[in-house]
């Protein structure tokens, strides 16, 4: 037992052998110590400097099964946000994704010494310390960032290894048109590249209509500084676009006259144009979290069903629900308002007659865009709908969830 | 005076200072960097090769360099079958007996099909990602001249130049690399326009 929390455990044990209850009965009032037992005896750090959640709480990411432990060689490596578990559309940012071409590398940046430098087709290049950036006025939005490799396999059993490599967070920073339109654009450009500063200076082209509309700078995620392992101190955000060109540890942006074809460009071209149209940005996609792969229902009954809904073109108009494998669709409702490119939480009453069935869940985004299934990219794409079939661009295709009559659910692609 | 005559003008004028004030800083905020400074920095490297650095470099030295700078070491002694990515067709895949990571399957990761000089549009390209991100862990020790001289070693190992061709500013750019026209433009970028018109 820790010796730190002796009391605790005492009591949860004692109390319900001394009040001779049957498992999960209620304590009298009486029974229960008072409140200041239960306080923690840890260091200033829990106490005081920096909160700790409860250890009853033990929802953890996870890597991605192909790389199960960090290395600092550097091949690619990818940590999964527990989405069963999540709650609103908000993903606290110590369980936010993480993916790497590093394996367990971060660098270690002094905002003091970091500086963003615009330059290239610009009739001013600037550099700007992070004080600098702080003083000039900033937007705070609501937006996920998710991986191109998000991409439901049937070996996966839960909704963390299927989609989780998707996380929202609400990011503060400078818009990226504020910066450009202060180093003043040329005309002729048509793209900037985004790097960063860590040791192999990851770089994306970012397409420069993208970039004046609704790109940001951000030094802020969830109410404190970026996380390290999301880019500490300065992070480009690209709503709605894959993971890879969020490009961390911001340092430099160059405007430029043409797609540059980065390494981070090159691994993700495609010769068919249609597949190529569906890269870079999000298609609407949706997925239940509850109930989802690995949890157990207790029995027939009430429950409600929960799930997030994103797209990267826009809001989510809408969210619909089948718990018969399609059949038919019910409206569910939005339960967190429905931000551009950011998570929405959806949930639907559900009253489970026990029998076994299948969840659906699937989108509509603002530009009136549905969420695929499977067998609908198929024929769009001409191509059999078997095991092999790889939904072109970022996998969105609705993700079944089988409930059997036990309660237990499984991967509906297994 | 007749106002419907005055209209174009005013409708010029007000596009004028609309360029005009996006042309303006507002802020006031940040410095001019020096030349010194942007061209520390900027490792960027256009298809063009526009920015590509004066020097050069053949195979002969790259297989030697290869060796020297470490490159073997974790590509393997013949740039295939060794940890990191295989840099050379014909080789078992670099994670022997293992699919290759979540969402790079078909990828750059994938032995052939996956060699960056088989797979990139661009020579540019891998003259650009040695420059700033190889040797893993020694980044941005290599000279312009080494770093032409490797390039054209994996150029020549894939069978894409000749031994001894020289690999400088000029003819880097110009290469034709295997994959040149094997991949789609992507379709131009607009707020609120779908991707895939029709999709699903
Ligand atoms: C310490 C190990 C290490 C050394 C030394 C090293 N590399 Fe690498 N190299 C890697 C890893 C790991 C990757 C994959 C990086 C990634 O996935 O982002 C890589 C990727 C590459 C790639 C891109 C390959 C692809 O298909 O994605 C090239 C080209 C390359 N290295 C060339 C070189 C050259 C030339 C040298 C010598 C100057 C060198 N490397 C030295 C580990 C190394």
């Amino acid at each position: 037992m820790d010796s730190k929390k002796p009391n605790r455990r005492g009591f949860l044990k004692g109390g319900a052998a001394a009040a001779g209850l049957a498992a999960g009965a209620l304590q009298p009032a009486k029974a229960q110590k008072p409140a200041s037992q239960w306080s923690e005896k840890g260091t200033n750090k829990e106490i005081i400097a920096y909160g700790e959640r409860s250890r009853f709480v033990t929802s953890v990411r996870a890597p991605v099964a192909e790389r199960d432990s960090p290395d600092a060689f550097g091949l690619m490596f990818h940590v999964l946000t527990p989405l069963q578990d999540s709650v609103g559309s908000i993903t606290p940012s110590s369980l936010h994704y993480v993916a790497t071409h590093r394996g367990s590398y971060v660098p270690e940046i002094d905002p003091k010494e970091h500086r963003l430098m615009i330059h290239g087709m610009v009739d001013r290049p600037l550099i700007f310390t992070m004080d600098e950036l702080k003083r000039l006025p900033y937007v705070t939005r609501v937006h996920f960032i998710e991986c191109i490799g998000n991409r439901s396999k049937p070996t996966h059993k839960t909704v963390q290894e299927t989609h989780g490599m998707t996380s929202c967070s609400e990011w503060t920073g400078v818009l990226l048109s504020v910066l450009l339109k202060e180093a003043g654009v040329q005309n002729g450009a048509s793209w900037i590249v985004a790097e960063g500063a860590e040791e192999i200076k990851g770089a994306s082209s970012v397409p420069l209509g993208k970039a004046m509309d609704d790109c940001l700078v951000c030094y802020g995620q969830n109410g404190e500084a970026v996380r390290p392992q999301q880019g500490f101190p300065l992070r480009l955000i690209v709503p709605g676009f894959e993971g890879i060109f969020q490009t961390k540890y911001l340092r430099r942006i160059k405007v430029v006259d043409r797609y540059y074809m980065t390494y981070n460009d090159y691994g993700h071209i495609n010769p068919d144009p249609k597949v190529s149209a569906l890269g870079n940005q999000i298609g609407p996609k949706s997925v239940i979290t509850f109930p989802s792969g690995g949890q157990k229902l207790s029995g027939a009954g009430f429950y409600e069903i929960s799930g997030l809904a994103w797209s990267g073109a826009g809001a989510i108009r809408k969210v619909e629900v089948s718990t018969d494998g399609g059949k038919s669709w019910k409206d569910a409702e939005l339960r967190t308002p429905a931000y551009p490119m950011a998570h929405t939480r959806f949930g639907l009453h559900w009253n489970w007659d026990g029998k076994a069935c299948e969840l659906l869940s699937r989108c509509t985004d603002e530009l009136g865009t549905l969420q695929p299934t499977r067998a609908e990219s198929a024929k769009y794409f001409d191509r059999p709908l078997d095991a092999n079939f790889r939904v072109p661009g970022a996998d969105n295709s609705v993700q079944s969830w089988k409930v059997s009559s036990d309660g237990s659910v499984h991967n509906g692609l297994a | 005076m007749d106002s419907l005559k005055l209209l174009p003008l005013v409708t010029i004028l007000g596009i004028c200072s609309h360029i005009g004030l996006a042309q303006s800083p507002t802020y006031g905020l940040g410095r001019a960097p020096s030349a010194e400074e942007i061209r520390a920095w900027d490792i960027s490297i256009s298809p063009t090769g526009k920015e590509l650095p004066r020097g050069r470099g053949t195979a002969k030295e790259g297989e030697q360099l290869f060796r020297q700078k470490g490159c073997a070491g974790c590509h393997g002694a013949t740039g295939i079958g060794a940890r990191a990515p295989a840099l050379v067709k014909g080789g078992p895949p670099a994670e022997p007996g293992k699919a290759p990571p979540a969402g790079m399957e078909g990828m750059h990761m994938v032995p052939d099909t996956g060699i960056m000089a088989l797979r990139s549009p661009y020579a540019v390209t891998i003259w650009d990602y040695i420059s700033r991100g190889m040797p893993l862990n020694r980044e941005g020790t290599l000279k312009p001249d080494e770093v032409y001289a490797l390039t054209a070693f994996l150029l020549y190992k894939n069978d894409i130049i000749k031994e001894d061709e020289v690999m400088d500013a000029q003819t880097l750019p110009k290469v034709i690399m295997p994959n040149r026209n094997g991949f789609a433009n992507l379709p131009e970028w607009k707020h609120g326009v779908p991707r895939l018109a029709g999709y699903p």
